[in-house]
């Protein structure tokens, strides 16, 4: 199991709230564009569930996707 | 069955429900509204929402239908029976609780004398930001603004980015003076001025003026400000006149406890009654005596901590919060994190208006306790991991919203 993440960026204003709360899954780029890792291990979830939370304009979908094909 | 009601059709009151429910709890949820709408997102009314164009969708939260709530809206809550655990509203019902949410955040408030009918307004609701949208988008006019806090100078912003003539008046030497302090504020002021803005900082408006539709204002007794549009941002009163003979402890705001527990009036919590958002204020290692954060932010993880303390009741969690709040001016981004009006000191280490670059740290008792930065989003970041290691240090973990600590 790991965990999806995708940002919509013609949502995000960078506000930085996912930052905060999960500074490993989510960061700035030089220029204030969010960056993020598209997939995180599972036992990140609920951290990146608080940062999409977090997220002033709901750009962040989060979702678990199934054991990955070796 | 538990029946667990909440006040304040908010974004706090919509994100108790949600943690709630995210936490499995299956009870009964009444969601009840004074405004005749399901909870919306405030921060826009005073920026992109007034834009033509930009319409109601752009100001939606979580959809509620998804939460099984039963929702009453266009409802206010009148009296707060605490020893019935009962909720009086205007209509005449009484709403029965077992566990109760008051997150009924704050109203603008309002001149002292009636005004004139046409082109005065306040903003904090939807409906009043339909009323100055209609006023700023029917030809180019003189717009006065008084009141010098986030919503005065984001709104005289707005106000100039859609070509309006615009005067922003305030008490404070600079606009936001009192938020984030001199440095900061004579930044904001130098955008405003730059974009052709008239600030006036310093002033009390006396008097307007206009029988129907307003003409102007007086400003310090002496000089007469024409206006067509007058848009009054004095400032937040807390929803709390309908807890006023409920024996739940009120100071200029709802009191509560770090677990976001009310208290009564001998201070002892009450564990079934719980408050979150702009109405509270509760204590804070940063800060001297109460604070009141008015912040996005603070209304959902405060909302959901309440909500983790009803359902945990012997063990609450608690709430320090790192604060963080924004405000876009001019394009200019700002976010801010901590107590900035908190610090007796400031430290600037940029401040380049031409480049947009600004960076401050503000400190109390030589302890770092809030940031501000624009075009610094990694400065901020590190500031902000800075100050959840002081609060760490403590002994007390930050709240965070997660949903683990809910559950």
């Amino acid at each position: 199991m790991s965990v999806r993440i995708t940002v919509d960026m013609n949502l995000c204003e960078s506000h930085g709230q996912c930052v905060f709360v999960a500074p490993d899954v989510f960061w700035f780029d030089e220029d204030e564009i969010l960056n993020h890792k598209p997939k995180v291990d599972s036992s990140e979830y609920d951290r990146v569930v608080a940062a999409a939370a977090a997220c002033p304009v709901r750009a962040i979908q989060v979702s678990k996707i199934g054991e990955e094909v070796q | 069955m538990t029946r667990i009601v909440i006040v304040g059709a908010s974004l706090a009151g919509l994100n108790a429900a949600q943690a709630l429910r995210e936490a499995g709890y299956s009870g009964s949820i009444t969601l009840v509204g004074d405004e005749p709408h399901a909870p919306y997102d405030r921060p826009p009314l005073s920026k992109q929402f007034l834009i033509p164009g930009t319409e109601r969708e752009s100001l939606a939260l979580a959809d509620t239908a998804l939460l099984g709530l039963t929702e009453e809206y266009g409802r206010r809550a009148v009296h707060l029976d605490v020893r019935n655990r009962a909720v009086h509203l205007d209509s005449g019902r009484v709403l029965e609780f077992d566990q109760l949410v008051i997150a009924t955040g704050v109203g603008a408030r309002q001149w002292p004398e009636p005004v004139p009918r046409q082109g005065v307004h306040t903003l904090r609701t939807l409906d009043d930001a339909y009323g100055i949208k209609q006023d700023l988008n029917s030809g180019v006019r003189r717009v006065l603004v008084v009141g010098d806090g986030f919503i005065g100078s984001e709104a005289t912003s707005t106000a100039r980015s859609l070509g309006h003539e615009v005067t922003l008046a305030g008490k404070g030497r600079a606009p936001l003076n009192r938020a984030i302090g001199d440095d900061a504020a004579g930044f904001v002021s130098r955008l405003h001025r730059e974009a052709g803005v008239t600030v006036l900082p310093g002033v009390r408006v006396t008097a307007l003026h206009g029988s129907q539709r307003v003409t102007g204002a007086t400003v310090n007794d002496d000089r007469l400000v024409p206006a067509d549009v007058v848009l009054l941002a004095l400032g937040d009163q807390p929803h709390t006149a309908w807890l006023a003979d409920s024996g739940l402890k009120i100071d200029r705001g709802l009191v509560t406890d770090v677990h976001a527990r009310t208290l009564d009036t001998n201070g002892e919590p009450l564990p079934h009654i719980v408050a979150a958002g702009d109405v509270t204020r509760f204590p804070h290692p940063h800060a001297s005596g109460l604070v009141t954060l008015g912040h996005w932010s603070n209304a959902v993880e405060q909302a959901r901590v309440a909500a983790a303390t009803l359902l945990r009741p012997d063990a609450p969690p608690v709430y320090r919060p790192v604060a963080s709040f924004w405000t876009t001016q001019y394009g200019v981004k700002f976010r801010a994190v901590g107590l900035p009006d908190q610090a007796d000191r400031t430290e600037v280490h940029e401040f380049d208006l031409a480049r947009r670059r600004l960076d401050v740290a503000y400190y109390r008792n030589d302890q770092l306790i809030g940031a501000l930065t624009a075009n610094r989003a990694a400065r901020i970041v590190a500031y902000r991991s800075q100050l959840a290691e002081a609060l760490s240090l403590l002994g007390i973990q930050p709240a965070r919203m997660s949903i683990a600590s809910v559950r």
